[in-house]
């Protein structure tokens, strides 16, 4: 790849506006959410963010919204993903690896179904507001 | 500690931005036998007493999280550069922010691998929070310097949003084409 130049990235984001305005935009009120704390970083959550990204590109659903966040309090299971996919659940998956990050996109984002090994039900009881 | 030097650099970049802060300056100097690192943020910064306690690994501020007794970021940095000879210097200013200088000595046996800089400075981009950082990465190679520099609040202006897996993927690619012109 050449060095891209700003005035290239721009052109290239409008191509992806209009090619996504144009696509059936299925799955674009689906949040994703990575933890980056410590524990997630040493974890490997990176490589998680890495896959999420690539897969997403290859199922041609890239109007998904991917969030980095601190902590979320479930240290043991890191790296953890939390999705927000309309019609399911809030789901926070724990011990994802790049794996396990394209099954959720396959699996949970693009046909709807939990990635039952890895759900963990709701986040760690001293982060969880009284 | 961290698996990879890049991962530790994530860590403080996290800090830094948690911390409230407007404006971090993040420089990563490259060459053959040091990689010096250096962090500036206006967060909220410390207290000398706060910032002894926070290179203590059994202490967290609990703010977080209530009963956490354990804070792992800068314990690990400190680990990493004191076992491997290694430097660094912390210097924080309650209300005015944090400085972090840092001298990884890649020669050393034990010194984690550097890692991936193209995922740590896209990553960098995309916390949470209304923050603006600049990253410049720069390489010696023999007597001549190389760099390329991102700017958080630029990339925001030319790719509309730093969330949507599109955008993402984009940011990716154009500091990865910077890394390999870098790298060539």
């Amino acid at each position: 790849m050449s060095k891209m130049t700003l005035e290239e990235l721009r052109k290239l984001r409008e191509a992806k506006k209009q090619e996504a305005a144009q696509r059936d935009t299925e799955g674009k009120d689906t949040l994703v959410i990575v933890g980056m704390g410590t524990c997630g970083i040493a974890a490997g959550a990176k490589d998680v963010v890495d896959a999420l990204l690539d897969e997403l590109k290859k199922v041609g659903n890239e109007n998904v919204i991917i969030r980095q966040a601190g902590c979320m309090g479930l240290c043991h299971v890191e790296p953890t993903v939390e999705v927000r996919s309309p019609g399911i659940p809030n789901t926070i998956y724990g011990n994802v690896d790049g794996e396990v990050a394209r099954k959720i996109v396959r699996q949970h984002i693009m046909d709807g179904r939990l990635v039952n090994k890895h759900v963990y039900d709701k986040p760690a009881a001293d982060i969880i507001e009284q | 500690m961290h698996y990879t030097l890049c991962d530790c650099v994530m860590d403080l970049i996290q800090n830094s931005v948690e911390a409230g802060s407007s404006l971090i300056q993040l420089n990563m100097k490259q060459s053959a036998d040091s990689l010096d690192v250096s962090i500036r943020d206006n967060g909220c910064g410390m207290t000398d007493d706060e910032l002894k306690r926070a290179t203590d690994p059994f202490y967290s501020d609990g703010v977080k999280h209530k009963h956490r007794k354990v804070g792992l970021g800068l314990p690990f940095l400190i680990q990493t550069v004191t076992m491997t000879d290694g430097r660094f210097d912390i210097r924080s200013e309650k209300g005015r922010g944090t400085e972090i200088d840092i001298r990884f000595n890649p020669v050393h046996i034990d010194t984690p691998p550097l890692g991936d800089p193209v995922a740590l400075l896209y990553q960098v981009m995309c916390f949470q929070g209304d923050y603006d950082l600049t990253a410049v990465r720069s390489l010696s190679k023999g007597t001549e310097e190389q760099s390329y520099q991102v700017n958080r609040k630029e990339m925001l202006d030319v790719l509309g949003d730093l969330e949507s897996a599109a955008s993402l993927g984009l940011l990716r690619d154009y500091i990865n084409s910077q890394e390999e012109d870098l790298l060539s």
